[in-house]
């Protein structure tokens, strides 16, 4: 576990020790609720639609940061002579990964913040103290299928692969989670592809209990399904990834 | 049986249809310096991501420390340093040693290390504000942080000035002095006769040669015969010939019938000059010329 934090700690610094990849990670779901949810006033000024569009934008929030900052960011490391060091160090795979998930935590709730923050202000979004404890712990299990998919990512991909892949999984996973348009407004066939991705699982999990309404048992189901599943596959391509190949 | 710290069992590893190592088998008994050479490309860095557990063989064995090189418990008594100078450059000195010692039971402490390898009072610098040479020292000092007792070197003075180069050596002698065990490649012949007790030379996947240092250097006993003429002619018992500026350096293990030769066929010359060939020069001659090298296998099979 010391190991785990050591590791947790040099990730740490070496992310912040580039301020504008914070920035850039905390900028952009503010700007989106600013631009896309505030102008609305059926939506900024309704209590629940509110909170739940804050709640969407948040997940994606925490989902940008896992398959950016995790996929981009492990394949960027992998490319530099550091990594295959740090290999050869008397450590398995737990610390490190472990480091890179509490790591992914910590930015992915940096990003959060500037949103929460401007709901607070400048809509009707309400929540109280308990729901959003809560609800941030939920985001955290939202987001681990795509920490897993972006370390997966990470590990098996070169940087130039991982860029356009991480884009390709972000946007149609967050508008087929109902992370920009509410899943309400789906059609049927939609609806029923929806319900079975991650975002969507997320999504229901973290707008169910900010909003104080029921969390339907088949979103927690799929939730830890992909979860396991890509748990699994991030420790898969950990384990058989042997840095660059030609030296 | 002696205490085998490395050993690689007819291994070999391909790179889809590229065969990097053909069946090499190296043992590294206990308090040894060995110097591995070879020319670019031949296998070395491949046969050390073996030994350091970062890459599998295709077939055959490894071993650190009788395990596994791929289980982390058998690299507790190994040091390595990272290749080139890629440390993480917007981290200190300080946290990037402290962060390597915590994998280790027993460290140096952080003041012990950093004089002993000349970087004391850039504890507080980013590592991407060294020198080069500071950074190559800080990469050094990080396989000794953990007391190792194996210590793996990729070519551990590439661009290290002469007076930074010598302290370095001095370092590994000194930790082979007290035991330890060291495996090194380098690009500088100079180095290895400077360091290591015995020479392994991998060409094409395969070791070529595996001796004591004296063993290689009386194994590539050549004399450089040197000479000023327009054009010298093939003669028998030549295995190098390169020509600067007029100069012709020919590489022979018999330079009394070459001259003798040079006399006898007419050739105009002047400024004869012959002295004993460095090991870099005989090692040149010895895999400088890679269809020689495969021809000779071809007969030695």
């Amino acid at each position: 576990m010391n190991l785990a934090l050591t590791h947790t700690r040099f990730l740490f610094l070496e992310t912040v020790r580039v301020p504008i990849a914070v920035i850039g990670t905390m900028m952009f779901p503010a700007l989106s609720l600013l631009f896309f949810v505030i102008p609305q006033g059926a939506v900024a000024d309704n209590p629940v639609f509110a909170t739940a569009a804050t709640a969407q934008l948040s997940l994606f929030a925490v989902i940008s940061v896992c398959l950016f900052t995790f996929g981009v960011g492990v394949s960027e490391d992998r490319s530099t002579p550091w990594d295959p060091y740090v290999r050869t160090l008397p450590a398995g795979v737990a610390p490190r990964m472990v480091g890179r998930m509490l790591n992914g935590t910590l930015f992915s709730l940096l990003g959060v913040l500037p949103v929460v923050l401007l709901a607070a202000l400048l809509t009707a979004a309400t929540v109280s103290v308990t729901d959003l404890l809560v609800g941030v712990l939920a985001l955290v299990a939202a987001g681990l299928p795509f920490l897993g998919i972006g370390l997966a990512m990470g590990y098996s991909l070169p940087v130039k692969a991982s860029v356009p892949v991480a884009q390709v999984v972000l946007f149609p996973m967050a508008f087929g989670g109902g992370l920009f348009l509410p899943p309400q407004v789906f059609p049927d066939w939609l609806n029923s592809i929806s319900v079975l991705l991650p975002s969507r699982a997320g999504r229901d999990l973290v707008v169910g209990v900010v909003t104080g309404t029921d969390v339907p048992a088949r979103a927690v189901v799929v939730l830890l399904i992909w979860a396991v599943a890509t748990a699994l596959l991030a420790a898969w391509a950990y384990r058989r990834d042997e840095g660059r190949r030609f030296h | 049986m002696t205490d085998l710290l490395a050993r690689a069992v007819d291994a070999t590893r391909d790179f889809d249809s590229t065969r990097a190592l053909d069946g090499v088998s190296l043992d590294v008994p206990a308090g040894q310096i060995v110097g591995l050479l070879g020319p670019n490309g031949a296998g070395k860095t491949t046969l050390l991501s073996l030994l350091l557990g970062l890459r599998r063989p295709t077939s055959g064995r490894v071993e650190l420390f009788g395990g596994d090189p791929r289980d982390p418990a058998s690299r507790r008594s190994l040091g390595s340093t990272p290749q080139e100078t890629g440390l993480p450059a917007t981290l200190r000195v300080g946290e990037v040693v402290d962060f390597v010692s915590r994998h280790y039971a027993d460290p140096m402490s952080l003041g012990e290390l950093l004089d002993g390898f000349g970087l004391d009072r850039l504890q507080r610098r980013q590592t991407g504000s060294l020198s080069g040479g500071q950074k190559r020292r800080l990469a050094v000092a990080l396989a000794f942080v953990g007391r190792p007792r194996l210590v793996i070197l990729d070519e551990p003075t590439t661009g290290l000035d002469v007076d930074a180069r010598r302290s370095l050596w001095d370092g590994v002698r000194a930790f082979g002095e007290t035991g330890g065990t060291v495996l090194l490649t380098s690009h500088y012949l100079e180095e290895v006769e400077a360091l290591a007790d015995r020479v392994v030379v991998i060409d094409d996947g395969r070791v070529v040669t595996d001796d004591t240092l004296d063993a290689v250097r009386a194994s590539v006993d050549l004399r450089r015969v040197s000479l000023r003429s327009p054009a010298v002619p093939d003669l028998p018992g030549v295995v190098r010939h390169s020509s600067e500026h007029g100069v012709h350096h020919l590489y022979t293990p018999d330079a009394d019938a070459l001259v003798r030769d040079l006399v006898v066929s007419g050739l105009e010359f002047s400024g004869l000059e012959v002295r004993g060939a460095s090991l870099e020069e005989a090692f040149l001659a010895l895999t400088g010329d890679r269809a020689q090298t495969a021809r000779k296998k071809a007969a030695a099979r």
